[in-house]
């Protein structure tokens, strides 16, 4: 189930908001559609980003998929451990498979994200338009 | 896979169901001022063909019946008649890397031992299924490190680096928005490491040497690799010779992250100039970033030993414009050729190819030093290729020569007007000393 605390991207990824700060991962959905991932590419701290920008990469044994961020700032935080242990997205996306946390450059982007859901029933669609 | 020419019939089918009248109909969009006929002769039986083309390959000069010491990137070393046997074989004879990998264990098997070869005369961990040639393997070994890099945009290259190989990494570049700063040779003809470290900078991604270097100098791989290293750039060794890994420290031991360059000597005949042979290896930590194709080892699903393409999904047919590299196919038959002739000559073999051709170099270098007028013009060590100053025209000098079957050398004209008397003068095991005599004798004006 995708909880009901976060915000959704149609690309997949989800936000979670903590006063300024937003961490950012990709949906369960998502982790299952890419099977077993195998490596992820992360910014270093510091990195800033628009809305829509790619921060990096995440390899499964079938696709290569860029990341991007639904909303703008710059990068506080990297998830070192995803990076050694990328299976974790797989066994936690919505948890300690997090990707990166951004200091929001805005609080205006986060309302026109989906809900879960807004997500559900988009990724429904999505299922159904294939 | 045959490949059978369509016929009168086939094409008059598709034809008429695309609605055309003839075959001259699909190019009715080109303005008939600029189309051409096909301008041939009348049809010839084939002793005629055979009488006819004989004519026209006598009037090249060939290695076999010169006495040969061109070089300049390309090297003629013996290629054993066994490895061209094998190559024919018709399981074998593709360029192509295989899109279901897993029906071509064989291919797959080549590829591995290719690439485990390369790493071992490079001294890196990861190398790729082989490339076009040196020019286009530099490039992507730029390109690499500009990705790795994440970036920065400057490439320090060194003037000693072939110039066809820079004028190529020029071209790709010329439109990516990166800079390339080149920086020149000392007295002893190796690039000049002051200069080297001042020419990097923190917008550094790559500093890229070459050794030996298109004058024949042998470098020190460590010179640019702390240049870059002090700067947090990557070090890329560029060879142009590749015998000579078998006799000089490996770029991996000298602190190159990536080495790239042409393999053409270790087993490729030299072909008029192509088809040739790139290869590119580096170090595990930047594997992911490694163009083009990846044979690796694994288990089946019963435990026996299989290779497969590994990492493929960095690549063209699946990532499509985010792909790691445009080079999708390799350079497949030239890298089986190279692994049968490295198999056959082993790490033995191989050491005394580089060292016959280092040998019989010293030799015709100490030689031509001792012609008057003649000049060796910069002091550094060399392995089988050398610099040499003419007292006249070197291009003029060595059309001479030619005249009397010796092909003396490569003039630097070709490349750089600048130094019209210098040429290089390649030497290999395949030349005897009578032949190396024979060029001595006719550069002092003597009857041989």
């Amino acid at each position: 189930m995708n909880p009901e605390d976060l915000r959704y991207a149609d690309s997949h990824e989800w936000v979670r908001v903590d006063g300024d700060v937003g961490t950012i991962g990709i949906t369960d959905h998502a982790q299952k559609q890419l099977g077993e991932i195998v490596y992820l590419e992360l910014p270093e701290v510091g990195h800033m980003y628009d809305a829509g920008d790619e921060f990096g990469t995440v390899e499964s044994v079938k696709a290569v998929s860029e990341l991007n961020t639904p909303v703008s700032g710059e990068v506080v935080a990297v998830n070192k451990g995803a990076v050694g242990e990328p299976g974790i997205i797989n066994d936690d996306p919505f948890g300690d498979g997090w990707l990166i946390k951004l200091k929001l450059s805005t609080d205006v982007e986060i309302g026109k994200l989906m809900s879960a859901e807004a997500y559900a029933e988009y990724v429904l669609e999505e299922e159904q338009g294939k | 896979m045959k490949f059978l020419p369509t016929s009168d019939a086939e094409r008059a089918a598709m034809l008429s169901s695309i609605g055309a009248r003839s075959i001259d109909d699909l190019f009715a969009a080109v303005p008939a001022a600029v189309r051409r006929g096909p301008d041939l002769p009348p049809p010839m039986s084939e002793i005629e063909i055979r009488r006819f083309v004989g004519g026209m390959a006598s009037k090249n000069a060939n290695a076999r019946d010169t006495a040969f010491f061109l070089g300049a990137g390309v090297y003629n070393h013996y290629v054993s008649s066994i490895a061209d046997q094998m190559l024919y074989r018709a399981e074998w004879l593709t360029s192509y890397t295989p899109y279901q990998p897993e029906v071509s264990q064989g291919t797959l098997q080549n590829i591995f031992e290719f690439q485990t070869h390369i790493c071992l005369l490079t001294g890196l961990e990861v190398a790729n299924a082989s490339l076009y040639e040196g020019a286009s393997a530099l490039v992507e070994a730029l390109l690499m490190a500009e990705r790795l890099s994440r970036g920065k945009t400057r490439a320090v290259l060194s003037a000693g680096i072939h110039p066809e190989y820079r004028e190529t990494v020029w071209t790709y570049f010329s439109n990516l928005g990166l800079e390339i700063v080149e920086v020149g040779l000392g007295k002893d003809g190796a690039t000049d490491a002051n200069a080297l470290a001042a020419a990097v900078d923190e917008r550094t991604f790559a500093v890229a040497v070459q050794s030996p270097n298109f004058y024949g100098i042998v470098e020190d791989w460590n010179s640019g690799s702390a240049a870059a290293k002090a700067k947090g750039a990557l070090s890329v060794a560029v060879v142009a010779e590749a015998a000579s890994l078998a006799l000089l420290a490996p770029p991996g031991e000298g602190g190159a992250d990536i080495a790239c360059g042409e393999a053409q000597s270790l087993g490729v005949p030299m072909h008029n100039g192509g088809p040739l042979l790139g290869f590119l290896s580096c170090r595990t930590e930047h594997q992911r970033q490694i163009p083009g194709r990846l044979a690796g080892q694994t288990k089946d699903a019963e435990g026996r030993r299989a290779f497969c393409l590994t990492l493929s999904t960095r690549e063209q047919h699946i990532r499509r414009e985010k792909a790691t590299s445009n080079i999708c196919t390799n350079q497949g038959l030239m890298a089986l050729a190279s692994n049968i002739h490295m198999s056959l000559l082993g790490k033995e073999g191989l050491r005394e190819v580089a060292l016959q051709s280092h040998a019989k170099a010293q030799y015709l270098k100490g030689e031509i030093a001792k012609v008057p007028g003649y000049r060796i013009p910069y002091t550094g060590p060399t392995f089988n290729e050398f610099l040499v100053e003419a007292p006249e025209d070197a291009a003029a000098l060595l059309a001479r020569l030619a005249a009397q079957g010796i092909l003396g050398g490569v003039a630097l004209s070709r490349f750089d007007v600048k130094d019209r008397r210098r040429f290089l003068v390649a030497v290999t095991e395949m030349n005897e000393r009578a032949e190396m005599d024979r060029l001595v004798a006719a550069l002092a004006g003597r009857p041989a």
